[in-house]
């Protein structure tokens, strides 16, 4: 058996805005469209993964909070409806999921190895959460691959963002050693926004453009900087500053998303193909990608 | 001198699912559970018109979210404890209470919605409650959210409103805060029968604040609301809210008669089910600095001030 591998890696920023804003046939609400520069940037990465060989999707996600260890979805299939907790005006979306278990199983085992919590979620009554929903409707809307879905162990709120990242890293190792050695061509998906101050009001129509924009202009300058490194190929660099950059900007990178894809694909010194940024509610997105197969990188934005 | 609404007695239970998915895994969950059922009895003889629940597992972004469907059914997993089982559920949710609970929130300023969708997920927390409390849904219930950037004034503003819906619709009402004392759980899994309150410095506090509790000083622990949280509140929101609505929602003073009727670890974090029943004693001789607030102004905009 040939070695698997992480044929991509993707930051999928997830707010069910996104998914809403489609009008997918499994999602209950209806939009007149938003938050396009997103979604566009969207619709450009998901037509690369087409051209792309690949076997599963792993996804981490922060909305599957876990306080006692990493937890990894344990069944073959998940089938339900996923309401948003905080906007369930926008996001009522029938899923019908296939899990790609024995990667999970591999997973967890590597990570107990390596001395992290673990847990199989095996109850079929489980529901998905959005985060995921979200992040792989638009990365690939015809859900024909498989996916892992990995929980966030929220060691920031426990200890801090330092021992945070010194976890999701180790997890990562743990996965990418998985990954070589199941044999499986795998992109990687780190679900989550960066700055991600909301606000706490909505507009009446919250596809209303002209009342879309970044919380504060401290929220805007931290995200640049991250893209500048991105761009840059300083992946090393950007998670050294993800504590700092987590609490000032109240990140979303505070679950360990990005942390864990980054030192799973051995903190990239290339450039990571940027797809598009724009806020949500206030917070700060970006669509981003690295490619580990300088043939087929690109400079996309 | 305007009378109050009618709250029969507050109580004050944890959100975790072992006293109703495991309560014989642990001595401690078990009684636990028969400190939630003693409440359902005295809920059921005390002729409440509602429950009304404030979830510290049941965050919210946009405003105040108040639970509005009339008949809200599902099976919910808890995201931890999803090896202890399902949770399948089937509430009657009083929608004309929501309806001017949110009418009342946005006379105060609150920015508030009502929710009423096929599937939304209820909270871990609201569901262990009110499936132990009101079992056969003999009384109408209701649940608000806990807005994760709220902090003090809000939060009690929120209480107040929840009061002005009470008296306005002459309810008699119990009022439920569901969540922890001291909230650190043990962050690997553990034998349940060796199940303890995660460190000594955990557990002192907790017992100074139960001891506050069962001589019925609630607005002494809404004012100590801060140190609370710093000393023994895991840093998932900015502070810790419930004794603030608590206080707000039945009358921010200290005539109550406290009784504590269980404290136990649940995975080490400290849970307590507590009742508190208005009552004509007074306790404490305390005033303190922090302005009451009757109306939310919202942010103060401090960024856009002054010589910047």
């Amino acid at each position: 058996m040939s070695k698997g591998e992480i044929v991509l890696g993707c930051l999928a920023p997830h707010p069910p805005h996104v998914v809403y804003a489609e009008n997918p046939e499994q999602n209950e609400a209806f939009a007149e469209g938003g938050w396009e520069t997103l979604r566009w940037g969207y619709h450009r990465l998901a037509r690369k993964l087409k051209k792309i060989d690949y076997d599963a999707m792993v996804i981490f996600t922060p909305h599957w909070q876990t306080y006692i260890g990493t937890h990894f979805l344990g069944l073959p299939k998940f089938q339900s409806k996923s309401v948003d907790p905080v906007f369930p005006n926008l996001f009522r979306y029938n899923y019908d999921i296939s899990v790609d278990v024995d990667l999970a199983e591999e997973m967890k085992n590597e990570a107990s190895e390596a001395g992290i919590i673990t847990k199989m979620m095996r109850n079929p009554d489980f529901r998905v959460d959005y985060g995921t929903i979200t992040s792989c409707h638009m990365l690939n809307p015809e859900w024909d691959k498989p996916i892992v879905t990995i929980s966030s162990n929220r060691n920031a709120h426990y200890y801090s963002a330092e021992v945070m990242n010194e976890q999701a890293g180790a997890l990562g190792e743990a996965c990418a050693k998985a990954i070589e050695n199941s044999g499986k061509k795998v992109v990687l998906i780190s679900s989550h926004s960066l700055s991600h101050r909301h606000f706490v009001t909505e507009s009446p129509l919250p596809e209303d453009m002209s009342k879309e924009h970044i919380y504060n202009h401290s929220q805007y300058v931290w995200d640049m900087k991250l893209v500048e490194l991105m761009r840059e190929g300083k992946m090393k660099e950007v998670v050294d500053i993800i504590p700092e950059f987590t609490e000032q900007t109240i990140a979303e990178t505070e679950a360990g998303g990005l942390t864990w894809m980054m030192a799973a694909m051995g903190f990239p010194d290339f450039s990571a193909e940027i797809y598009g940024y724009q806020s949500v509610i206030g917070t700060g997105n970006l669509i981003a990608a690295w490619d580990p197969n300088s043939e087929t990188r690109e400079i996309v934005l | 001198m305007d009378e109050g609404p009618e709250i029969l007695f507050g109580i004050y239970c944890p959100p975790h699912p072992q006293p109703l998915l495991s309560p014989d895994d642990n001595s401690g969950y078990r009684k636990l559970r028969e400190g939630f059922e003693l409440c359902k009895t005295r809920i059921e003889e005390s002729g409440a018109d509602i429950i009304l629940v404030y979830s510290t597992t049941w965050p919210s972004i946009v405003g105040h979210q108040i639970q509005a469907h009339p008949n809200p059914t599902w099976t919910h997993v808890d995201d931890d404890f999803h090896y202890l089982g399902s949770m399948p559920y089937s509430f009657k949710i009083d929608t004309d209470f929501a309806e001017k609970y949110m009418e009342c929130c946005k006379d105060r300023g609150l920015h508030s919605r009502t929710v009423a969708y096929d599937g939304f997920p209820i909270d871990t927390g609201s569901i262990v409650a009110l499936k132990l409390l009101n079992p056969e849904n003999k009384i109408p219930a209701c649940i608000v959210s806990s807005n994760m950037y709220a902090n003090r004034a809000e939060t009690i503003v929120l209480g107040k409103a929840a009061r002005d819906a009470i008296k306005y619709q002459k309810k008699k009402a119990v009022v439920v805060v569901v969540s922890s004392l001291s909230n650190r759980m043990f962050t690997e899994h553990i034998n349940p029968s060796e199940d303890r309150i995660h460190s000594a410095k955990d557990d002192e506090w907790n017992k100074k604040i139960l001891e506050f509790f069962d001589a019925g000083r609630l607005e002494d622990i809404s004012q100590l609301s801060r140190d609370i949280h710093n000393q023994i509140r895991v840093s998932k929101v900015v502070a810790y809210k419930p004794a603030w609505w608590l206080a707000a929602t039945m009358g921010q003073h200290n005539n109550y008669e406290g009784e504590v009727l269980a404290y136990e670890a649940l995975h080490g974090s400290g849970g307590a089910v507590i009742m508190l029943t208005p009552s004509k004693e007074s306790v404490g001789d305390k005033e303190f600095d922090e302005d009451d607030v009757e109306y939310y102004h919202g942010d103060r905009d401090v960024l856009s001030q002054g010589d910047i």
